[in-house]
């Protein structure tokens, strides 16, 4: 075991929060992110990141917590994005776009500003690429914290989400606050979004929302399942990751480590190719027999696809 | 503001607008909003290889662009396109973190590049820009019936099979070679507001697609222009400008659609 977990792994401090806030980040965004892939809502998602990379970046230049400023400012982005209009089908790539566009404007001024106001070196690479092993530990709590209030708000919208999932027209008729729903579910997501923001960094937090739950999709067509599957694939992601980029430490003799980022999201990548060899060499086994693409797990998905064929 | 050093990157950014504003007009057409923001990315690798192996970065930025484009189309034809792009999006991004964090700029330089910077232009670097930009029309005019038909047709629920995923294809190529050039200038990050805000303004106002084209290089040019000597002006940077000024002329192109529609009372309005 010595030779692939260095010495002083588990009793380093800045690995234990690592672990800790990873983790947590890493199931919150796994869930909202199933919800997320089936309904179509990726871009949104990505959206998302980018308004909390401003997010994050303002709160650096009025010396509060980053993430005070994730999950602040995706919530004000959400609100503003259904305002505009993301919940209608036609335009709604154009209006994410633009919330992104103009946010990743914003992200680049407050930057500058950062940069130059305040002797923050680095801000840039914190906010945007992530710095999990500078976190400090007071900063877990409020993690758990979030986390737990956007899984009780996914919990609780659990059934009009897969609902309105299996189709607008059908929620619809089964009497669903579409609009409400799609708004406290935007909420949920930037709050996953701001947890990731923080343990992979602002533009790369998509890959923890997006890759766990779309490989599990692939994989399993139930829809608890999947959430299951989704958190594992997360939770072990970041944890590889955080092992990794403290082994690397040791690989050159430069003593340089390789981000921490960069692992996790090689490694949610690596699974979702993963999932689709998984998925083709399964049907291919089971030859001919015609049955429903795996990749649409619950009836009615077709839907979210549907919707995405524009894009 | 208009001195000897300032003339390439007005030169550039000409370019630049003109080209995004062609190319993005069919973005905006197919709603390929997510892909236009993805395949820059690609480019921001490429350039932070570059600027770690010292080759040409409008080569790196080229053929990562590319790779990136090849990637999504791929990846996009099983499976979910929103989840391929993303998950593409972020692999390209965390590769440059990579590059970035083996060279010694490492913060100015991931500024820089996702931001965009205007006064790095060098001359040498003009002609590239150029051939690249005549490359991209020439596509462009090629394509443009076939790109025309499949992105309404595609929008109608029609067009499946191998031909449309070839114009894909060939879109995302095309997609590729011009942020490659574009990123230097307004960084990986933000090309895409450029290529987003000016045609959706351009489309609301018409609906003919020639003289949308025009319109959206206009806006585009416009955009650009004010920007850049905002930019000069507060030395803040480019990119907020750009960003800023592109969601404007897509809030400016929704009003006025609105307005035109309530005078007409006509419900066909593009947008």
């Amino acid at each position: 075991m010595r030779w692939f977990i260095e010495p002083g792994f588990w009793s380093s401090a800045p690995v234990q929060v690592a672990l800790a806030i990873g983790g947590a980040s890493a199931v919150v965004s796994a869930v909202v992110g199933v919800f997320t892939v089936l309904r179509g809502q990726s871009f949104a998602g990505h959206a998302l990141t980018d308004v909390s990379t401003a997010g994050g970046s303002g709160a650096l230049l009025l010396g509060v917590s980053p993430i005070i400023g994730f999950v602040g400012l995706g919530i004000i982005g959400a609100g503003v994005m259904d305002a505009i209009g993301v919940r209608r089908l036609r335009g709604r790539d154009l209006a994410t776009g633009i919330v992104l566009g103009a946010s990743i404007g914003l992200a680049a001024l407050i930057l500058y500003l950062d940069s130059t106001s305040r002797a923050t070196t680095g801000a840039t690479q914190q906010i945007l690429f992530g710095s999990i092993f500078t976190i400090q530990s007071s900063t877990v709590p409020v993690v758990v914290g979030f986390g737990v209030a956007a899984l009780a708000l996914v919990t609780t919208l659990y059934r009009p989400l897969l609902l309105s999932t299996a189709g607008p027209e059908m929620a619809a008729a089964r009497g669903v606050p579409e609009r409400l729903v799609g708004v406290l579910f935007m909420a949920a997501m930037a709050v996953a979004v701001g947890l990731s923001s923080l343990t992979v960094g602002a533009i790369l937090s998509t890959a923890l929302l997006i890759g766990p739950a779309a490989a599990a999709i692939r994989l399993t067509r139930r829809i608890g399942w999947s959430l299951a599957l989704a958190a594992v694939l997360g939770v072990a992601a970041c944890w590889v990751g955080v092992l990794l980029a403290y082994d690397s430490y040791y690989w050159t003799s430069a003593h340089r480590a390789v981000p921490v980022s960069f692992f996790i999201v090689s490694l949610v990548f690596c699974f979702y190719l993963a999932s689709g060899l998984g998925v083709r060499t399964r049907r291919h086994a089971a030859g001919r027999r015609a049955g429903p693409d795996p990749g649409t797990p619950v009836p009615g998905a077709g839907a979210a696809t549907r919707r995405q064929a524009g894009a | 503001m208009f001195s000897s050093f300032m003339t390439n990157a007005w030169t550039v950014a000409t370019i630049v607008a003109v080209i995004a504003g062609v190319v993005g007009f069919f973005v905006v057409l197919r709603g390929a909003a997510f892909p236009a923001h993805a395949v820059p990315n690609g480019a921001f690798a490429g350039a932070a290889a570059a600027n770690v192996w010292g080759f040409d970065p409008l080569v790196g930025l080229t053929v990562c662009a590319v790779l990136a484009a090849l990637g999504i189309g791929t990846l996009g034809r099983r499976g979910r396109h929103d989840v391929a792009t993303a998950l593409a999006l972020v692999m390209m991004l965390a590769v440059g973190a990579v590059f970035l964090g083996l060279s010694q700029e490492y913060e100015p330089a991931v500024y820089s590049l996702l931001f965009g910077e205007v006064l790095g232009v060098s001359s040498s670097e003009l002609l590239p820009v150029a051939g690249l930009a005549v490359i991209c029309l020439a596509a462009v005019s090629v394509l443009y019936r076939p790109l025309l038909l499949s992105s309404v047709a595609s929008e109608m629920g029609e067009a499946k099979g191998l031909r449309s995923y070839w114009i894909d294809m060939a879109f995302l190529i095309l997609l590729a070679l011009a942020t490659a050039m574009t990123v230097p200038v307004v960084g990986a990050l933000l090309i895409f507001s450029l290529m987003i805000g000016p045609p959706a303004a351009a489309r609301a106002c018409t609906g003919r697609p020639g003289v949308a084209i025009l319109l959206s290089v206009a806006i585009a040019l416009v955009t650009v222009w004010s920007a850049i000597a905002l930019s000069y002006l507060s030395n803040w940077p480019v990119g907020f400008f750009v960003g800023v000024t592109s969601a404007l002329d897509y809030a400016a192109g929704r009003i006025w659609s609105r307005w035109s529609r309530s005078r007409d009372g006509d419900v066909s309005s593009p947008h």
